[in-house]
């Protein structure tokens, strides 16, 4: 994949601060990246840092195949979305669209032509002689799009542009900026801290944790092999059960917690692993199995049920395993209540085994 | 609103909400009006006509002939109305032996007010501009400066001014004036302006900037349009305040240009045997006239724009 957007060895301190430090990253050509991050993590700073809205300290940025680290923020080739729209208040849509392409000194009809695609793409003709005021949420969202598509540029930076709006339009919207990319094919750089948004639109996400990319993959692989602790936790809600227990690695693979061993038949260890280490069975709430499937598990036990949550599709519900809690997720049809003795069964091989010393994975 | 209505507004207020055996009381709680209450309006009604009064006595004064005015009878209105007392403030009313009234004095106001008001909002403007979104280095410094410079009182600094402008040969000039005003406005309208763009999100500069927009472009086309507001109290403030100074005029305008203030000044101290009350009142009334115009006009914009800069940022 030929790479459009390209970090080499990025830092970027502010005094004494390092909020990104040797920071490197490859995005593809049309590629959707996602950076995934609790805030404060430095997500939207390497956003910043990209559109060239902030100096650096080091390193490089490339855009297109071009060295773009001592270039001006319009020089480089990007569009970008702001959470707060961000649309200038006293110009109407059809400006704000227009804006940049007048200050470029672009000639009328291409300014004409670019606004007309721009605004029939995103739907947005009835509003163009609006002004932003007189527009709801995910209408301001839009035009901000629009304002980043009438440049039409390689590199598309979004900064949490859904996080302003209430939960329904943001499902609207976030469908949207996934038909968007399917049906530009632009590369596009989309910061957030929504897990779900970063799980749906994502070709690949990158999870970050004080400035550092934790883990760079596809959701299916971070969902399911999470590298560390926390990219594990951070990612699927409800989060992932950690049991705390010892590993035996040599032989017959086991994890072993007060009165009960869990044999790990099937679990591929990443790391040589000795016997009686430290270490977290993380396991999906998913991935937990009840009542006749459970029998049917590699490994199931007796348990008894704490507390049920009926979310309507499905039922989250509470229960112990070697004295630890553990969640479980099932069908809604199966009927659970507190107190209530039940088999839960899983598979090993579909958990995650981490070191608790070091965090990462085994 | 008299006691009467209030205790109307009340009754009313009861007939609508009846206590009702059964299910207690419901709907709006009746207002009562308190002993306290009428007190506190007397009170404020009290004050607001010892604040009004000396405006009353100005006024009808102004429209009294002298004899009237030597009978000394102060709150009666005028018996022979008349309008001679303005006139004769506006057109020759003598300062020592010039007689030629308040006219040139308004004149000379205009001539330091309006540029005055408008070169230090343009540079107040871009102040808070670039202190506010071109951070650079130092740019922190700066602006604890210009706000120190708010707290410095301004006769402190006369004499050094005018050395100053002496050696740029612009003491006693309208420029010299112009400066002056400019330079005093300086620290509370660049803190107005830049606790106002404060306000503004930030990534409206970044949107511009990813637009391409430059420093004057940005400042232009999206900064400006956006400051109508606090423009509006600045410009309040400036014309108030320059209009209402005494000091600045007095030491730097020079003879040519003495604003409307010290001209007043100078025809009330200025007496050939019986004071002109009415003329006097008359012209002060002229000169408070054009501040007070400005507050009445826009009040309302005045009050908006206080809070919309102040209280943010």
């Amino acid at each position: 994949m030929q790479s459009s957007v390209s970090v080499k060895d990025l830092s970027l301190n502010f005094g004494s601060v390092n909020v990104l430090q040797n920071l490197t990253l490859d995005v593809g050509q049309g590629e959707f990246l996602v950076l995934l991050g609790p805030s404060g993590c430095g997500k939207s700073t390497l956003l910043n840092c990209i559109a060239g809205l902030l100096d650096i300290s080091a390193g490089q940025i490339f855009i297109s195949g071009k060295n773009v680290t001592w270039e001006e923020p319009k020089d480089r080739g990007i569009g970008m979305v702001f959470q707060s729209y961000a649309l200038y208040p006293q110009m109407t849509v059809e400006n704000n669209l227009s804006f940049g392409l007048k200050v470029a000194r672009m000639p009328a009809e291409e300014i004409q032509r670019r606004v007309a695609r721009a605004s029939e793409i995103l739907q947005i003709q009835p509003l163009l002689k609006r002004k932003p005021m007189e527009l709801s949420g995910g209408q301001r969202q839009r035009v901000a799009i629009g304002r980043a598509l009438v440049r039409d540029v390689d590199v598309f930076l979004f900064d949490e542009p859904l996080s302003n709006l209430d939960a329904k339009l943001r499902s609207d919207l976030r469908i949207e900026i996934k038909r968007l990319h399917q049906r530009l094919k632009n590369t596009m750089i989309y910061v957030t801290h929504d897990q779900i948004e970063a799980m749906t639109l994502a070709d690949r996400i990158a999870i970050m944790k004080n400035g550092v990319i934790q883990q760079l993959d596809t959701p299916h692989t971070v969902y399911n092999h999470p590298v560390n602790l926390f990219v594990a936790g951070f990612i699927g809600s409800p989060t992932m059960n950690f049991l705390k227990g010892q590993i035996n690695a040599t032989g017959k693979a086991s994890f072993a917690m007060e009165n009960l061993t869990v044999p790990l038949t099937g679990y591929k260890f990443e790391t040589g692993m000795g016997d009686k280490v430290e270490g977290i069975l993380g396991l999906r709430p998913e991935h937990i199995a009840v009542g006749e499937d459970a029998k049917k598990m590699p490994f199931s036990i007796e348990s008894e049920i704490e507390i049920v949550e009926p979310m309507g599709s499905d039922t989250v519900a509470w229960t112990k395993i070697a004295g630890q809690s553990v969640t479980f997720r099932c069908s809604s049809d199966i009927p659970l209540a507190p107190g209530q003795k039940v088999t839960i069964g899983f598979d090993p091989a579909r958990g995650s085994v981490f070191d608790a010393a070091s965090g990462l994975r085994a | 609103m008299t006691t009467d209505s209030f205790a109307a507004g009340g009754a009313a207020a009861m007939a609508r909400s009846k206590v009702d055996a059964a299910t207690g009381p419901s709907g709006p709680k009746p207002k009562r009006i308190s002993a306290g209450r009428i007190g506190i309006y007397a009170f404020l009604i009290i004050v607001a006509a010892f604040f009004c009064l000396p405006l009353y006595v100005m006024l009808v004064t102004s429209f009294k002939t002298m004899p009237e005015v030597r009978e000394a009878h102060l709150f009666d209105l005028p018996h022979n109305f008349t309008i001679e007392p303005w006139i004769k403030a506006w057109t020759s009313a003598c300062t020592g032996r010039d007689c030629t009234g308040l006219a040139p004095g308004f004149l000379n106001s205009v001539k330091i007010a309006v540029p005055s008001v408008i070169i230090s909002i343009i540079v107040a403007s871009l102040n808070g501009y670039a202190l506010t979104f071109w951070r650079y280095k130092g740019a922190e410094f700066m602006f604890n400066l210009l706000v120190f410079g708010a707290f410095v009182p301004y006769q402190v600094l006369v004499y050094p001014i005018i050395i100053g402008l002496r050696e740029l040969n612009l003491f006693a000039t309208l420029p010299g004036i112009i400066t002056v005003h400019t330079i005093f406005g300086m620290p509370i309208l660049t803190l107005l302006y830049r606790n106002y763009y404060a306000s503004i999100p930030v990534e409206i500069f970044k949107a511009a900037r990813i637009d391409g927009a430059g420093f004057w472009q940005t400042y232009f086309r999206v900064m400006v349009p956006l400051s109508i507001p606090i423009t509006t109290v600045a410009m309040i403030l400036q014309v108030t305040g320059i209009w209402n100074d005494f000091l600045f005029g007095l030491v730097f305008a020079g003879r040519e240009n003495i604003p409307m203030t010290l001209q007043l000044n100078n025809i009330v101290k200025t007496t050939f045997g019986t004071v002109e009350y009415n003329v006097n009142m008359a012209a002060t009334i002229l000169t408070a006239l054009v501040p007070l115009t400005i507050y009445f006009v826009s009040g309302k914009w005045f009050v908006r724009g206080i809070a919309a800069g102040a209280v943010k940022g």
